[in-house]
């Protein structure tokens, strides 16, 4: 059982300038994401397109700007919890235990939500039948690529972890590769290979086709697929790979009683704290009158809701403001020499 | 302005007009229309605002897509070659009397 005063779930921008405020107000926190990286939608949807409204930085990537982000709260030396997520949350005697699917276990006085629009998870195939093998032959990820070994192997996808996956795989599977329309989104050279490889029928390539159903006794056997124009073929499959990318899910804060407006959890903008005591939301999963979906927005938000969480974290205490420029107990909380 | 008609999969109809210079996804998110769902707000980042033009004629009139629609649309439920991300449409008086189908699910 870890002892801190906030658990932050969700660590991209907005998180993490939260995390900076706790520490500058003296305030210990957790940081915990679903994705194996800090960053959230920055580093996972768009680390390489340009933001341009940032106050006071005229263009920064997504991944720029999370790498700053993670420089600024370094001399609090907070931990994250990545490839984790928290599973529930329960009340007792005004504290907030935290359990993750991970096992982890908090003991907070505060939780702030900066889920975004929710977790990333795999994009999985709309068939109702591919459920039946999901985990087990139907993957979304790889974790032992030994498995494989001298199977058929059916990849659905045109980015990178479709093309990577059938070139690697090809060494030691039957792999036939399958994408709904001619062109790969994949880097050049991948491509390129793929070419190579169909050309020299180490792989099949099938493309303007897509999953129709997969079949099976027990084991899986075969996947059918379908052309746009009602085509249909059926492949030999012991194995069937999806790379579709991730897809956000709001997944189990949905069930923690909080007010929901869509996707979206109601706050007060005095600290944006929801309905629940002690339980904040900020960044683009919150919503009030005007709100915004921007990352300054998020950074105020964040800045509030760390005032809010000092009331319930140092009751006996009162708050005091105090500028970084100015005050000592900030400069030796981020070490800073003078 | 224009006069936008959104065709949920169940066959549901909604007309509603939209000003020049949104999007077809935000008339309907702004609209309260379901089956768009938009969870990157417009970036071009998730593809769940995924819509079907089934008139070619219209489908032919629409800008074209910019880098980068269609490898999003590889990632949608049931991408189709007719297929468009609404937030990628800017309304004009030229897109009066479009209409939009939804797919299944936004997924």
């Amino acid at each position: 059982m870890i002892k801190t005063d906030v658990v932050i779930i969700g660590a991209g921008p907005t998180g993490l300038f939260c995390a900076h405020q706790l520490g500058i107000i003296g305030l210990k926190c957790e940081i915990v994401d679903n994705l194996d990286k800090i960053g959230g939608q920055c580093i996972e949807l768009y680390p390489d397109k340009p933001i341009y409204d940032i106050p006071a930085v005229p263009k920064c990537t997504g991944e720029e700007l999370t790498n700053n982000l993670i420089e600024q709260i370094k001399p609090f030396n907070f931990n994250f919890h990545l490839s984790d997520r928290v599973q529930e949350l329960k009340n007792e005697n005004n504290k907030w235990l935290v359990k993750t699917l991970n096992g982890k276990e908090f003991e907070t006085t505060n939780i702030v939500i900066a889920g975004g629009v929710g977790s990333f998870e795999p994009r999985k195939f709309p068939t109702k039948s591919a459920e039946k093998y999901d985990g087990k032959s139907v993957l979304y990820s790889i974790k032992d690529k030994t498995i494989f070994k001298d199977k058929s192997v059916a990849i659905f996808g045109g980015g990178d972890s479709a093309l990577d996956w059938a070139i690697e795989l090809s060494n030691s599977s039957k792999v036939t590769l399958i994408h709904r329309r001619d062109e790969f989104r994949g880097a050049p050279a991948s491509v390129q290979k793929i070419k190579e490889l169909s050309d020299n029928k180490t792989i099949n390539l099938i493309t303007k086709y897509s999953i129709k159903d997969v079949k099976g006794n027990g084991s899986l056997e075969s996947v059918e697929i379908k052309s746009e124009t009602g085509d249909i073929k059926v492949i030999k499959a012991d194995y069937v790979l999806g790379f579709f990318g991730l897809i956000m899910q709001l997944g189990p804060i949905a069930e923690w009683g909080l007010n929901l407006d869509k996707k979206t959890i109601p706050v007060n903008t005095e600290n944006f704290e929801t309905n629940k005591k002690g339980i904040f939301a900020i960044g683009d999963i919150c919503t009030y009158p005007g709100k915004l979906k921007l990352i300054l927005s998020g950074f105020h938000e964040g800045a509030l809701a760390a005032r809010g969480c000092f009331k319930y974290a140092r009751p006996d205490e009162k708050y005091r403001f105090e500028f970084t420029t100015a005050s000592s107990t900030i400069k030796d909380r981020l070490g800073v020499k003078e | 302005m224009a006069k936008i008609k959104y065709i949920e999969f169940n066959g549901k109809e909604h007309e509603i007009e939209v000003p020049n210079g949104m999007t077809v996804m935000e008339g309907a998110v702004h609209g309260n229309i379901p089956g768009i769902d938009a969870d990157c707000g417009g970036g071009m980042s998730c593809a769940t605002c995924h819509v079907y033009i089934n008139d070619d004629e219209w489908f032919k009139k629409l800008p074209e897509k910019e880098m980068g629609e269609d490898d999003m649309l590889d990632q949608a439920y049931e991408p189709k070659s007719n297929s468009r991300l609404s937030c990628q449409l800017i309304v004009s008086d030229d897109l009066d009397g479009l209409t939009v189908h939804m797919p299944e699910k936004q997924v």
